[in-house]
């Protein structure tokens, strides 16, 4: 068992709490860089699509994960930031300024958008987001000029001063680029955690009576966390078209949106690492399936709805066996080897909760 | 002039009237107990010092500033910190971030800021840190400091969230009902940390509180309410030999 041995506040606040996991997270993040070395173009794509999800999913963490705010609407918002950032590049706006200014404006408009819908909660906040994603479909059709409408668009060919990037004839191109993002979205994740807002963010999600005792404008951080989940989807939008190679009202459905929430539960609410976790299942599972299949029945025969049949089953096992998700079993398993032979069964069972204050008005 | 002075408070629900034209004031550095029978109408005063609840009638002044000017997330803004009868802990969260989340009317740093995390947000931190580790020292909670609260026997989550009230370094501290469900070690505790939050810290306490040994322990004065107005007031022998008081709790022909 490790033993932090605190000298300073800013063991507490600095990234990694010990040298032990700074050397992890570094050795992870040498292998990420060395990956296109390492496995093969189909492989890299596939670790591509891995991370865009879960930038897609440290997007919808930070509102339902962080905030507890449910959103069945972030496919609007990876539309909105595809959308957004092709026309910009259309426009002639250089990538470097097209695809951060993509990821803000998807932040405002999820700002506005919040304004009138978390005043609902729970249940009735899902059901108006999935009215977004119903919308935007729609919308994308309607504003055919410049969205292309139902025939869609192709993003062109990513430009950073001259040094072109392509998905398909240049993979590991396009994986540094979508692996320099991921860090960065990661990165604002984390700081967010560690000050005041994130603390403010949580806060609401536990007791919103409370966090207003204690000076927490509730409305507004909830905004805020909208709009910043809104601007990391956004990014992750922008960066599907490009991996899609071709986008139109259908590519964004609210499947997309489901998708994304199940991913954030699969993986383990409120923590980063879940969002990671989230996507590897959600991104190799189809492949697996398919692979799976083939080697089993045989590759000519279809079976219609395996995927879906298989991620609801795995969402139902996750929801009543580890609600936690995929980070909440791992931490039971380290913790296990940890404190070997200590560990009891009973140590990450739920407590019960005492008596919440009645609702105020 | 008093530092909390409510004049012909009164709320209704329905045809319920919960606060009936109720008028006192605390004066600084002291400590004010409520009490009264259930449904008295206690935590709704609490309440309408929060701002919680809108009144129909009356004024409510904190040291010259109108407290119906207010939303209820500026009161903290003011110095007022509260804890709830029932706990109101963030569950998810660590003793310490439940702590710092008292620090809040206190940052000073932006979004924009706090994303990219500057020196001048790792400063601030220190700070709030260093106030939080003041309030850990005064209620001993060290050995819970990196706990979850979800984890947390009911006494010890009593005493976080006074902590985390006391964390926003207030000058006026609302405690609705300290040492309910408490051991009585745990209240004796408790007696001896409001005495303290009033000397050492020169916190203002307004407490509500069932228990009359620790109301009369600490208070310098007591209100008795019943249904919604004014029983008694004055100090805790005066107001438990009070008549009317007595009739309240114990039915008339009692004495």
């Amino acid at each position: 068992m490790r033993i932090h041995f605190k000298t300073s506040y800013h063991h507490d606040i600095r990234l990694f709490p010990d040298r032990w996991t700074l050397c992890v997270y570094g050795a992870l993040l040498a292998l990420a860089f060395a990956l296109p070395y390492l496995i093969g173009e189909f492989y890299l794509g596939e670790v591509t699509n891995v991370l865009i999800w879960a930038i897609a999913g440290l997007g919808l963490m930070l509102l339902t994960g962080q905030t507890g705010q449910a959103s069945l609407g972030h496919a609007a918002f990876l539309a909105i930031g595809c959308y957004a950032n092709t026309i910009l590049i259309e426009q002639g706006v250089p990538f470097i300024i097209a695809f951060p200014l993509a990821g803000v404006i998807t932040g405002f408009v999820g700002l506005l958008i919040a304004i009138p819908v978390l005043r609902l909660h729970g249940i009735y906040l899902a059901i108006a987001t999935i009215a977004l994603s119903v919308l935007a479909d729609d919308i994308i059709v309607l504003t055919e000029h410049w969205s292309g409408g139902v025939s869609g668009k192709f993003p062109e060919m990513i430009t950073i001063f001259g040094f072109e990037i392509e998905r398909w004839s240049m993979p590991s191109r396009f994986y540094y680029l979508v692996l320099v993002v991921t860090i960065i979205c990661t990165l604002f994740y984390r700081n967010l955690l560690r000050s005041p807002l994130g603390r403010a963010f949580a806060a609401v999600r536990d007791s919103e009576v409370s966090a207003t005792a204690m000076g927490v404008h509730i409305a507004r951080t909830k905004g805020k966390a909208f709009g910043l989940s809104c601007m990391i989807t956004g990014w992750a939008g922008a960066l599907m078209g490009y991996y899609a190679g071709t986008f139109n009202n259908e590519t964004f459905s609210l499947v997309i949106s489901i998708t994304l929430l199940m991913m954030i539960v699969i993986g383990g609410l409120g923590s980063i690492h879940g969002a990671f976790f989230g996507a590897v299942v959600v991104a190799f599972l189809p492949q697996a399936l398919s692979i799976l299949k083939d080697n089993v029945v045989g590759s000519g025969v279809a079976i219609p709805g395996l995927e879906t049949g298989v991620f609801g089953l795995i969402l139902i096992m996750f929801i009543l066996f580890e609600p936690m998700g995929i980070y909440g079993r791992w931490l039971k398993i380290r913790t296990w080897f940890e404190l070997f032979p200590f560990a009891r069964k009973d140590m990450f069972r739920r407590q019960k909760s005492y008596l919440k204050t009645e609702r105020l008005r | 002039m008093s530092l909390l002075e409510i004049n012909n408070a009164t709320l209704k629900f329905g045809g319920v009237v919960a606060v009936n034209d109720l008028s006192f004031s605390v004066e600084e550095g002291e400590v004010y107990a409520i009490v009264g029978p259930n449904g008295a109408g206690k935590s709704t005063a609490f309440n309408l010092i929060s701002r919680f609840y809108e009144p129909f009638a009356g004024t409510f002044t904190f040291d010259g500033n109108n407290l119906l000017e207010r939303d209820a997330d500026q009161v903290a803004d003011l110095g007022i910190a509260r804890t709830f009868q029932n706990i109101e802990l963030f569950e998810h969260a660590t003793v310490l971030q439940n702590l710092l989340v008292g620090r809040h009317r206190h940052r000073k740093t932006t979004l924009l800021e706090e994303m990219f995390f500057t020196p001048r947000v790792r400063r601030e931190e220190e700070r709030h840190r260093e106030a939080v580790e003041e309030v850990i020292d005064f209620l001993d909670l060290q050995p819970y400091r990196n706990k979850m609260i979800a984890g947390l026997p009911y006494g010890v989550r009593k005493v976080v969230e006074l902590g985390r009230a006391l964390a926003s370094k207030p000058r006026l501290l609302l405690l609705d009902e300290p040492a309910s469900g408490l051991s009585v070690e745990e209240t004796q505790d408790m007696r001896w940390w409001i005495d303290d939050i009033r000397k050492q810290m020169g916190i203002t306490v307004l407490m509500v509180e069932h228990d009359m040994g620790l109301v009369s322990g600490v208070s310098d004065r007591v209100l008795a309410l019943a249904d919604g107005a004014k029983l008694a007031e004055g100090t805790p022998a005066e107001v438990q030999a009070n008549p009317a008081v007595i009739e309240a709790y114990l039915g008339a022909g009692a004495v």
